[in-house]
């Protein structure tokens, strides 16, 4: 992977180091303040598995007052501070710096209250995204954002990113379902937003949090809101000679007043490689295959299913099936949540890129990624979140054939300029991290960047908390932007990806 | 005369108008250019539906953005409209009518409290002001629909976040921070707004002459229940003559429940929550469509509160607390009526002073909700917090404030004082 600039390390923090410890030390449990190599070497990347750096020292403090004290001190001392959720990011927002404590939530790991007569859920940061369901399940309740690494990510992660999964169409990101946080800003202020109630008033601080990739402040708790679970789901499975069947295919079904839960879209090189890979029965023939989901009561889910079929039928879908199941409707979900390890079978390396566009925009834009496939001659498949218009193109590369690698960077930033170009968005769930910062200059011009950049100065005047992650140092805009897997693993290989 | 000269000039001229109207991003950028450079504090009008709202404050010149309207762009199969922030909520309504598509939120329309007659205002306003209707705990607030914005910030600068796609993570939020921030932050100029498709078809069930603990009950289980309502709203007694409906023959409070979707779903849904309610046939009622559509059009516009002489208080707090909080609010003379499941109070106070006012809020914020004033007689304004905000918000709100208008020109004092 190509050297990325981060912010220039300072020798005196480098040279302090034993003070520094021995001060953090006084302010924790010293058990909780991990500094040999062996100790920190796992927290020196996160699942953006190409860049990597250990950190100063790594701490990982218990309480809010703990966070709190350990960010004072750190602002006193301009000391940077990198926070750390469960190291699932695939956009490098939690890279340390050499100069940095980086700070490992990993503790705040509780569940603290289930309230289901405000019918939300208040957790600690570092419980997971799935626990939050598993903990409300037995009352047919569940957290409604799914990121496709629901079973280790962090909520307090997903908040810094404002995580999405495969439902944000009907049902929103992170940010669309979160009440209230509990925060810690890099000078040591304890502060909520929001609470057990809809809509604040005052500034939304709350919402400008998240996704804020943890530039702005620490989440030390967070409140979401859980839903009940709707009594039937079903999808199906359509096959369609060509994208732009599939694409006008869905863009019907929502001019038609449909919302589907979900609403997936696979091109014939993704459909073969999953349907190779997890055997879930799918259309391999056809040039691109969707799986659309419906959920609500049975009358509601029998009449959009219908509607759907028509519209497919309608636009020369080559097959169509319903799920009779919900194994089988789990089973038509497996291969495509299968993505990642799939492709991992057909080339040594590739690297998943994460454009938002106008679902309108869908065959063109796939026709412009074959014909840049054609041009860097590398092989590429494609897996696209229709209903919120989420790309997922993988690239196929060799990364011991250094031109492959160079080849297979100027490809991707290629696709995200286009997404870009149409409409779309650089990110639409993985975050900017260090991963696209240098293609911010894509979607920003200086005036909106020096908007955000003086918010950050706002709240952390010194910059030193998370510096280097989602602006461009400089405003250089290089070429850079994906997540690079190395021989088919990424750090967490077993976890489902977006 | 150079060029740059003869725009200064231009300019320098029209400045000594009290009023700015401008019709393009363009002038909106150069008049706060201006103002910052001269330090002239603006205040920012759409169509002025919500003047009344927020804090009085000084300022010497207006910018009034009702002449800065227009749809630019509607695409109905990529959910989103993109407009000028002084068009009018009518105007946009009338052109999703046409496709079947329709703001979620349901914008509240104050004008019924105000003037007497709807005035939904414009959708800067809206934004601006972020309060959203009936179908909040279901479909999202105003916040939860702006894709993406662009503006001018108290420099005159023209920034943007966003964009028109549901799934965006590039960058800080500022769609969620500009909302409800009373155009103290930014001119909002282009919003794109999403929009989603109109329900088949709608049904309310009326519970019948419940008292507020029944009714919170029954809102207990609608709401934990899957047959997904889309509004849940309880008037006492006292506003019932408001709601005169075939269907609808008892006298006393009422819950209203709404079922939308497809029609075979909605009547399967009702008959659902009806079993679970565990209610008996003459304890309910049934609104079609039509009626439907009416009762709850009456409640996003507030018209139980038509020309209100008294004073109006917008209360939101968890649900488990409701019941408690009226009981304390009853020692004042107090109207309301439950919105959100009973999370949002609407209430109506005939005298208030700035002493019952404090004891009001101590009541809200121990039962940790917020209390915005609506409606409130002019001459107490100046005296009284209209916002809840604690000491360490404040001083937050003070940094974000400088950090997109470092002069403190746009609706300054609005929310806050000295912010």
């Amino acid at each position: 992977m190509t050297s990325l600039q981060m912010p220039k390390v300072e020798n005196s923090i480098l040279s302090s180091r034993e003070e520094i410890i021995s001060d953090i030390e006084k302010i924790i449990n010293p058990d909780n303040v991990l500094s040999h190599e062996d100790e920190i070497k796992p927290y020196e990347t996160d699942a953006l598995a190409a860049y990597r750096q250990t950190p100063l020292l790594v701490v990982l403090p218990e309480t809010v007052d703990e966070v709190s004290k350990i960010l004072k001190y750190c602002n006193e001392n301009k000391i940077k501070v990198v926070p750390r959720g469960a190291g699932t990011g695939l956009s490098g927002g939690s890279l340390p710096l050499a100069d940095c404590v980086l700070l490992a939530m990993g503790k705040f790991n509780k569940i603290l209250e289930l309230d289901y007569k405000n019918r939300c859920v208040v957790a600690q940061p570092c419980v997971t995204n799935l626990a939050i369901t598993n903990a409300v399940q037995d009352k047919d309740f569940y957290y409604a954002p799914d990121p496709s690494s629901q079973i280790a990510c962090s909520i307090g992660g997903n908040v810094a990113e404002n995580s999405g999964g495969v439902h944000s169409l009907k049902y929103g990101t992170t940010t669309n379902n979160l009440l209230g946080i509990e925060v810690v800003l890099m000078d040591g202020t304890i502060t909520r937003f929001g609470g057990k109630v809809m809509d604040s008033e005052g500034y939304d601080f709350l919402g400008l949090m998240t996704g804020s990739e943890g530039l702005l402040g620490v989440i030390t708790e967070v409140t979401v809101k859980i839903l009940k679970s709707p009594e039937v789901v079903k999808a199906s499975l359509i096959g369609f000679p060509s994208i732009e069947d599939a694409g006008n295919c869905v863009a019907q079904i929502i001019a038609q007043g449909c919302i589907p839960a979900g609403m997936e879209i696979m091109d014939k090189a993704l459909t073969k490689a999953t349907n190779d890979y997890s055997k879930a029965g799918y259309p391999v023939n056809a040039e691109a295959m969707m799986i659309v989901e419906f959920d609500g009561t049975e009358h509601e889910v029998e009449a959009y299913m219908n509607k759907a079929k028509k519209i497919a039928e309608n636009n020369n879908s080559s097959s169509l099936k319903i799920s009779k199941t919900n194994e089988e409707r789990l089973k038509f979900w497996a291969g495509r949540k299968a993505a990642f390890p799939a492709c991992g079978v057909l080339a040594p390396d590739y690297m998943c890129m994460d454009g938002s566009i106008p679902r309108g925009k869908l065959a063109e834009v796939l026709n412009e990624i074959t014909r840049l496939s054609k041009k860097y001659d590398l092989p590429v498949a494609n897996a696209f979140h229709a209903g919120d218009g989420n790309l997922h193109p993988l690239i196929m590369f060799d990364a011991n054939d250094k031109e492959s690698l160079r080849k297979c960077e100027e490809f991707g930033a290629d696709i995200l300029r286009y997404c870009v170009k149409v409409g779309g968005a650089l990110t639409g769930e993985h975050g900017v991290g260090i991963e696209k910062r240098e293609l911010m200059c894509e979607a920003f011009n200086n005036n909106d960047i020096q908007q955000q950049l003086t918010i950050k100065a706002a709240l952390d005047p010194n910059s030193l908390l998370n510096p280097g992650k989602v602006y461009p140092i400089l405003r250089k805009c290089a070429e850079e932007g994906r997540v690079h897997v190395h021989g088919g693993k990424t750090k967490f290989p077993d976890i489902p990806r977006f | 005369m150079s060029m740059e000269e003869k725009q200064n000039s231009q300019t320098f001229q029209d400045f000594n108008q009290s009023i700015f109207k401008p019709e393009t991003k363009e002038e909106i950028s150069e008049i706060i250019k201006n103002c910052y450079k001269k330090n002239i504090p603006l205040e920012i009008n759409g169509l002025q539906s919500k003047k009344r709202i927020g804090r009085n404050f000084q300022s010497e010149k207006t910018l009034d953005l009702s002449g800065y309207s227009g749809i630019i762009e509607y695409k109905p199969e990529e959910l989103y409209i993109k407009v000028k922030s002084g068009t009018p909520i009518k105007k946009i309504i009338s052109e999703l009518d046409k496709n079947n598509q329709q703001l979620a939120f349901e914008p509240n329309d104050f004008g019924f409290l105000f003037s007497g007659n709807s005035n939904e205002g414009s959708i800067g306003g809206v934004i601006a002001c972020n309060f959203a209707g009936p179908r909040r705990f279901k479909s999202g607030s105003a916040r939860d629909h702006l894709l993406g914005f662009q503006g001018v910030n108290g420099k005159g600068e023209i920034i943007k976040s966003g964009g028109t796609v549901v799934k965006n993570v590039t960058g800080y939020d500022l769609c969620k921070l500009l909302s409800g921030s009373f155009g103290t932050l930014t001119v909002l100029t282009e919003l794109s707004i999403k929009v989603l498709p109109k329900p088949e078809t709608n049904k309310t069930l009326i519970v019948n002459n419940p008292h507020l603990k029944k009714a919170l009950e029954y809102f207990d289980i609608t709401l934990s229940s899957s047959i997904d309502p889309s509004g849940a709203v309880f008037y006492p007694e006292y506003y019932r003559k408001n709601f005169t409906f075939n269907d609808l023959t008892q006298e006393g409070a009422i819950i209203g429940v709404r079922v939308e979707g497809p029609s075979n779903s909605v009547d399967h849904r009702i008959e659902k929550l009806c079993a679970e309610l565990d209610i008996l046939n003459n304890e309910f009622s049934i609104l079609n469509q039509e009626q439907s559509n009416i009762f709850w059009e009456k409640t996003r516009q507030l018209q139980v509160f038509t020309s209100l002489k008294g004073n109006l208080l917008r209360v939101v707090i968890p649900v488990s607390e409701t019941f408690e909080v009226i009981q304390k609010l009853k020692n004042y003379e107090i109207n309301y009526f439950l919105d959100w499941g009973g999370s949002l109070i609407w209430l109506q106070i005939e005298e208030i002073n700035t002493k019952m006012l404090k004891e009001i809020k101590n009541i809200i914020q121990a039962a940790t909700g917020y209390l915005t004033v609506i409606k409130i007689e002019e001459d107490m304004k100046a005296t009284i917090d209209i916002f809840t905000v604690n000491p360490i918000k404040y001083k937050i709100s003070e940094k974000i404030k400088k950090s997109f208008d470092p002069k403190r020109i746009l609706n300054p004092g609005k929310m806050y004082s000295g912010i």
